[in-house]
């Protein structure tokens, strides 16, 4: 073997990509509906970013009974208790929805009063508090920027490149976050404000394989004017497929790291990431490609931003 | 160090170095409904056409009315006058009780009370859109300040209070810190009032529900003896007109107690009433529930009181320092509080960092593993710098670093290698395509600075979206990945470039070494 190891990875591979763009769109496809079928049905576990409502971490000097604490804290006249062993077994953390009409804060101090009472030298380490009104904001505007974030980044590869490709991406984008949010709805991980950064960098993430691919493509149709479709696609891939699987590489190595020892907080969110970049990629070469196949863009119009960066080639 | 050189560091969001974030609203509704009674009260006597104090001319003939008052919510003062022909004449009285509305910029023309004709000779008086504005936009204003007044008298670590939208504030206070105790310190509107104790009904018959106009049944906690007075609406005087307020001691009971000082109209008014009013009781309120009511003995002329009720020398001690800094103009009401100890702070920074230093490692072996030492090196090295900068940068615009900021660093540590495997590997075709060493590097970093931007502007767009529409920690999150998007592009490009062409020069090598 010879170092450096960029060498292994041939330049001039062949892989028809296209001849299995049938079966993968099917396969996209169903896990598309599945995705959808398993939001709808098994729903997605929105924290209380997006449901509204209190959580508090308790730690405790010695290990609990957490039974006594979900007894204890379940008759305070709370809706939606719910006591989770956390990390330790001298930790516990309570979820509730204060008394309808309650001031939500103001339960907090009598459920952490109560906590002290069922064992006293107890800490808190993280209380969160989130109204029915901040958690629909939260929600419009999660929503919101989700649905520019698309809008935008179409805009701009329509602007950059043809129509047709920004038609591919927003069908890509949508089927990444469509596929995203199955796995969230299938897993049950919590889906808080960080799940839309995290949505958002996976969209970033997923656009800038497909800009790799595209660019690539508009530079392959000027240079053989003759070729088909498919075979610009199937070579175009080919070409940018050492660097598709290097960068997906070192960010799966950094994002390593961070679901080793990340912590809780950070575990979701790594997770959602690990997962969006591997769909982000696969859907680049078999979501964004294909569907110019189905609407290719009209050959000889490239735009002209493009043909004097060709001219700078020798 | 020297002074003159930059000593600032990047913020830490309150996830990291621990502290409570508290969100409230301002119940603006109350202070348009107290604008309101404040009318149905005068209009009173501007339908008797009675003079104004110091107003000269002959009174009005009077107009007959009835039913004065507010509806349920608050938001609409009524009167019903008895002949219609009477109707015109009054809506011109009362709408000289409306004062005109102060904007930002001055005065807006318009007034604050829009008065009108309703069916049945009913005149309906509402806040005009510009008066409710301009009275929360003074609200908002004012409780900042007394916020600020109560957090310094307890000398709390740099708390932050800023205004968010309309009729939000946000207090943050870093570090070791009781949300508790910073929320009884904010949130309290504290009200004092002094009023007279009622006492024509007897207590058992006021309970049952038997309560006198002009009075109101108030709670008065931790008195079991007595748990409801029926007290005056109307109050004596009110903390706006107290100068001091001290924790101190009942030195009777030797109980924990707040001793005060009235200013001038207080010490007068508080003189008059307690003259007149020998042998009864009074109240003294705080936010709508009675601390005690003792009675009055002898004029108390020299304006030095004290108030006694059940506390603790802490709670006596809260209670001063919420009367020094005086009252909210408005109750305020928790939409949102996050807390985070700082032990737990400390935890994700650490955790943060060994990913941070892991994900590096990892990336640092891979990149000379795969494009060997020369341009390994040079793409880490090219990250090193970006790392650097992006955190140099975040400390210029004082951006904060939160917990999915860290992510974002990392995720930005194997997303800016992306740039420089571009560029490699393009220059691996065109060499692959008969080129020469110099212009295989050349056209690689020609073609592939197109791709690089092109791909680098769709995540600069997401990135900022997250910014402008994300709240805490994930703008935290946005910062960095916006600033590492660009600082990427320019070590990225730049350096890569300087550095290769740098390499080819001393080295001159026939073929590329990747």
């Amino acid at each position: 073997m010879k170092w450096p190891f960029i060498k292994i990875i041939p330049k001039n591979t062949k892989f028809g990509f296209v001849r299995f763009s049938i079966p993968a769109a099917i396969v996209s496809v169903v896990l598309c509906i599945a995705s959808l079928v398993s939001c709808f049905t098994l729903g997605l576990n929105f924290g209380i970013d997006f449901k509204g409502g209190t959580v508090v971490e308790a730690v405790w000097d010695k290990p609990i009974n957490l039974a006594q604490v979900r007894e204890r804290v379940g008759n305070m006249n709370l809706r939606d208790v719910g006591v989770q062993d956390f990390q330790e077994p001298n930790q516990a953390m309570i979820r509730f929805l204060p008394p309808e009409g309650a001031d939500a804060s103001a339960t907090v101090d009598s459920v952490k009063a109560e906590l002290r009472a069922i064992m006293p030298g107890v800490k808190f380490p993280r209380v969160e508090v989130v109204g029915p009104k901040v958690s629909e904001e939260l929600g419009t505007n999660g929503a919101l920027a989700l649905g520019i974030a698309i809008i935008l980044v179409v805009l701009y590869i329509w602007t950059r490149f043809e129509l047709q490709m920004g038609f591919g991406s927003i069908v890509a984008l949508a089927h990444d976050i469509i596929l995203t949010l199955g796995f969230m709805s299938i897993t049950q991980l919590d889906f808080s404000l960080t799940t839309i950064a995290a949505l958002l960098t996976i969209i970033g993430y997923s656009m800038n394989d497909t800009v790799v691919v595209f660019d690539r493509m508009r530079e392959n149709m000027r240079k053989y004017k003759k070729m088909s479709f498919g075979d610009i696609i199937d070579l175009s891939t080919n070409e940018t497929l050492s660097r598709t699987i290097i960068t997906a590489l070192t960010t799966f190595l950094a994002l390593l790291g961070l679901t080793v020892v990340g912590g809780e907080t950070m575990q979701v969110f790594t997770v959602i990431m690990l997962f969006g970049v591997f769909i982000g990629t696969y859907s680049s070469i078999y979501v964004a490609a294909p569907v110019l196949i189905l609407w290719p863009p009209k050959r000889g119009a490239e735009k002209a931003a493009a043909r004097t960066e060709a001219d700078a080639r020798p | 160090m020297p002074s003159f050189l930059p000593n600032k560091t990047v913020n830490l969001g309150l996830d990291l170095q621990g502290g409570s974030y508290l969100m409230f609203e301002v119940e603006s509704q109350v202070v348009y409904k107290a604008r309101l009674e404040t009318v149905a009260d005068d209009l009173v006597r501007e339908l008797r056409g009675q003079r104004r104090p110091g107003e000269l001319g002959t009174a009005k003939t009077p107009i007959l009315f009835a039913g004065r008052g507010l509806t349920p919510d608050g938001q609409v003062a009524r009167v019903t006058i008895q002949n219609a022909a009477d109707v015109q004449e009054a809506i011109k009285r009362i709408q000289t009780l409306a004062s005109p509305v102060i904007g930002l910029t001055g005065p807006t023309g318009r007034n604050d009370l829009d008065v009108k004709a309703a069916p049945g000779n009913v005149i309906e008086i509402r806040l005009t859109e510009e008066a409710k504005v301009a009275m929360t936009r003074r609200a908002v204003s004012q409780s900042i300040e007394v916020i600020r007044r109560r957090i310094d008298e307890t000398g709390t670590k740099e708390p932050a209070i800023t205004r968010q939208g309309v009729d939000r504030i946000v207090v943050q206070a870093p570090g070791e810190s009781d949300p508790e105790k910073l929320k009884r310190l904010v949130g309290q509107t504290a009200r004092l009032t002094f009023q007279m104790v009622d006492e024509t009904v007897p207590p058992a018959e006021a309970a049952a529900g038997r309560i006198p106009p002009g009075s109101v049944l108030l709670e008065q906690p931790g008195q079991p003896g007595e748990p409801f007075v029926l007290v005056r609406r109307r109050a004596l005087v009110t903390g706006d007109n107290l100068t001091k307020a001290d924790p101190g001691f009942d030195q009777q009971s030797g109980e924990p107690a707040v001793t005060f000082q009235f200013d001038g109209t207080g010490a007068r008014a508080f003189a008059r009433a307690s003259t007149e009013n020998v042998g009864k009781r009074f109240a003294i309120v705080l936010d709508d529930k009675v601390l005690s009511a003792p009675s009055i003995r002898e004029p108390i002329l020299g304006g030095n009181g004290q108030i006694t009720g059940s506390f603790t020398i802490e709670s006596a001690n809260e209670l001063a320092t919420l009367l020094r800094a005086g009252a909210l103009p408005a109750p305020l009401k928790v939409m949102e509080q996050r807390t985070v100890g700082p032990e737990l702070g400390r935890d994700s920074i650490n955790a943060g960092a060994t990913a941070g230093v892991i994900a590096m490692l990892l990336i640092v072996a891979f990149m000379i593993l795969a494009y060997g030492l020369v341009f390994g090196g040079i793409a880490i090295l090219a990250l090193t710098v970006n790392l650097i900068l992006i955190l140099a940068a975040m400390t210029m615009v004082g951006a904060t670093l939160t917990l999915p900021g860290i992510a974002g660093l990392i995720l930005t540590i194997g997303a800016a290698v992306d740039a420089n495997v571009l560029i490699y590997e393009r220059m691996r075709e065109e060499e692959l395509a008969g080129r020469s060493t110099a212009l295989a590097i050349d056209a690689g970093f020609k073609r592939a600075i197109v791709t690089v931007m092109d791909a680098n502007v769709t995540a600069l767009l997401t990135a900022l979206i997250l910014f402008y529409f994300g709240a805490g920690p994930v703008r935290g999150f946005a910062w960095t990945l916006s600033i590492g998007v660009v600082t990427s592009l320019f070590t990225a490009i730049l350096m890569t470039q300087v550095l290769v062409a740098a390499w080819y020069r001393q080295t001159k090598p026939k073929r590329l070494p990747i």
